[in-house]
């Protein structure tokens, strides 16, 4: 029986539908979860997509985190649930404070849309096993709110304890502190990502198939768990 | 009736992209000598009956974690009670 990984839906959400389909290329069994039920179906992980939801108003991700599906997956991820962020996602786990520091505004002030070259820091998240540490891959960004931010002495203990999972390469496209693309929490089942492995797992549409592995990753870890 | 007024500005230390924008625009717009722009939210809430005690307790805890974002922002909070 392949692993039920769960897609959240929200309202302004984007990306659910290509996260689903690189669940199931990846070979896992996509669920999809509603932001306004409390249920999420028993699922083995979490993927909150990117888009718009709630239209960023407030702040990106600031009102989401207080949808009712985010209560449930709050308790799981604080129990070891692996969760991944993408984008929108990546905002809302900074703004359920699963994850430390913020997403601003692009410092160039432009949406950013581009194929984008990545280093994979750290290969032993629940979303990243499938890569090798230092493998570089290219996957879509698009985003005008993923400047990452954290004070000094974040950065420096997310540094210092292997967590951040990529950095950009080549160009940092929106200002990131220290060029940081994704981070991971502490016990590395909860990964938020500005850029969209999700865009790159086929030929046909995506720039390459690099980001297919963070899929299948989380297959391996539910398998090895 | 009590009027709280809630204002959310970024933290001095954290780069402000739309108020660089908002600033090199007034000065294409000919006011000289602009240093600095700051962009901020500001929150007017109505709230039936006395704003006090627990509730007060509650609107400040919900300007901290709804209304501001504490990692980057500040945020300050005055009640008028209207007549």
């Amino acid at each position: 029986m392949s692993a039920r990984i769960g897609v959240v839906t929200f309202p302004g959400t984007l990306d659910d539908r290509d996260a689903a389909r690189a669940v199931r290329i990846a070979g896992g069994e996509p669920v999809e979860l509603w932001h306004g039920d409390d249920d999420i179906k028993g699922v083995d992980a979490v993927i909150l997509p990117g888009g718009f939801s709630y239209g960023d108003y407030l702040r990106c991700g600031a009102i989401s985190r207080f949808a009712p599906v985010m209560n449930s997956i709050i308790d799981g991820a604080k129990g070891g649930l692996p969760v991944l962020g993408i984008c929108n996602g990546f905002q809302i786990l900074v703004e359920s404070h699963l994850l430390p520091g913020a997403l601003m505004r692009n410092e160039s002030r432009h949406f950013i849309c581009r194929d984008q070259k990545l280093r994979i820091e750290n290969a032993d998240s629940m979303w990243t096993r499938d890569y090798f540490t230092n493998q570089e891959i290219v996957v879509p960004l698009k985003n005008g709110e993923g400047n990452y931010f954290a004070d000094p002495s974040t950065l420096d203990m997310l540094e210092g304890e292997g967590r951040v999972v990529a950095r950009y390469l080549d160009v940092n496209p929106n200002g990131s502190a220290r060029d940081i693309a994704g981070i991971r929490n502490e016990r590395g089942n909860v990964v938020g990502l500005m850029p969209h492995p999700e865009h790159a797992v086929e030929s046909l549409t995506g720039p390459t198939t690099e980001g297919l592995p963070f899929f299948t990753s989380v297959l391996t870890s539910l398998v090895s768990a | 009736m009590a009027r709280v007024v809630v204002d959310v500005m970024l933290k001095p230390e954290i780069l402000d992209p739309q108020g660089r924008a908002v600033q090199g625009a007034l000065g294409r717009l000919g006011l000289s000598g602009v240093a600095d722009v700051r962009q901020g939210k500001q929150f007017v809430i109505q709230v039936d009956g006395d704003l006090s005690g627990d509730r007060l307790a509650l609107m400040h805890k919900l300007a901290e974690e709804l209304l501001s974002n504490p990692v980057i922002e500040n945020y300050s909070l005055t009640v008028e009670a209207d007549a």
